[in-house]
């Protein structure tokens, strides 16, 4: 298997093309914003798909891993709502989780 | 004149105290972005990734968000469907990256292209949300952006090589919750878009076909579709206030 110093070309291949991928997201909102005009519709769904990534990638880690998942969430979103602070919020889910996994 | 300038506020520039100032905000941040590459050096190790390929991919991919996602795609050895399919996930993840590039248009436009280009590459969640305080308070310094990002780069970089290092000493990161680390953080950054339940319904139809398609579809076209349905429900959805 991979020793820490080496690099397997595929895994460089996967590498790259994230990182294609990813630079392409950061570039092509900018580019299409000079070339195409968004309709209002277009725009609402543009304004609903942060969330909606968010949605459709924490949902199922969450009911993969029961209920310390959901108490760490909860306790996320509380922190967030009393103190709008990310690291604080993370730092309380984190703790929120581990507590809930040495219980559960 | 490019297209999408905003000719109402003050003209776009780069200087040097604008590095500065984007690297004050980053350092503000850097615990934070410090701890989640710690996690992600940590999950990148227990996944078989070697120290180069690991600090490779936070150099040149530098999202946080879908690194983790991509660990839990990661197979050793790598084949190409899973090349594809990583290339494809990290792409839906970082969808969000588009309408952030988007909304730095009319801000951006009437700098030279080759220097904008290069400066949005350098764009995360952070130096964004920096870069758009530095304008609504009235500046036009897009050299905050470059300040941010370069700062926060040198930081994501140098944890994710000690996570790799140092975070197998953490015996078992479940115990912690680190492997829980990505809904925390997302919820975390979810919460602050909070604009009233309507705006939130996209979201459970996202979440709902995403639990549909998983128990169904093999592989993580999940995200993908559960995504895509809740922007086409958000489009459809009548806001009225």
């Amino acid at each position: 298997m991979s020793a820490s110093d080496s690099v397997s070309l595929m895994a460089l291949l996967a590498i790259l093309g994230m990182a294609a991928a990813t630079g392409l997201m950061r570039i092509s909102g900018y580019w299409l914003m000079g070339h195409v005009p968004l309709t209002a519709r277009v725009r609402k769904m543009l304004e609903a798909l942060p969330g909606s990534v968010v949605a459709a990638i924490v949902l199922p880690i969450m009911v993969r891993n029961g209920v310390p998942a959901f108490l760490a969430v909860g306790a996320v979103i509380a922190a967030m709502l009393v103190r709008r602070n990310e690291f604080i919020a993370i730092f309380v889910g984190l703790a929120v989780a581990s507590l809930a996994r040495a219980a559960f | 004149m490019q297209s999408g300038q905003d000719r109402s506020a003050p003209a776009p520039y780069f200087s040097s105290a604008g590095l500065r100032i984007g690297a004050r905000y980053a350092l503000a941040t850097a615990a934070g972005a410090c701890a989640f590459a710690l996690a992600f050096g940590t999950l990148a190790a227990q996944k078989g990734l070697s120290l180069v390929e690991a600090t490779l991919m936070s150099a040149l991919v530098f999202a946080g968000a879908s690194q983790l996602v991509a660990m839990e795609i990661w197979t050793t050895p790598m084949t190409p469907a899973v090349i594809v399919t990583l290339a494809l996930v990290t792409g839906v993840v970082n969808l969000r990256l588009v309408l952030m590039g988007a909304s730095f248009r009319p801000w951006l436009a009437a700098l030279p292209p080759a220097k904008v280009y290069p400066t949005l590459l350098l764009t995360t969640d952070s130096s964004w949300i920096m870069g758009i305080r530095h304008r609504a308070e009235g500046g036009a310094d897009a050299s905050v952006l470059l300040g941010s990002g370069l700062t926060l780069w040198i930081f994501w970089v140098g944890s994710t090589a000690l996570g790799y290092l140092f975070g197998g000493l953490i015996p078992d990161p479940r115990r912690f919750g680190l492997d829980l680390i990505l809904p925390i953080f997302f919820v975390a950054m979810l919460v602050p878009l909070w604009r009233g339940p309507r705006r939130a319904i996209p979201w459970v139809i996202a979440g709902a076909v995403a639990l549909a398609v998983q128990a169904t579809v093999p592989g993580f076209w999940f995200i993908v579709a559960g995504s895509l349905s809740g922007a086409i429900a958000g489009g459809f959805i009548d806001e009225r206030k």
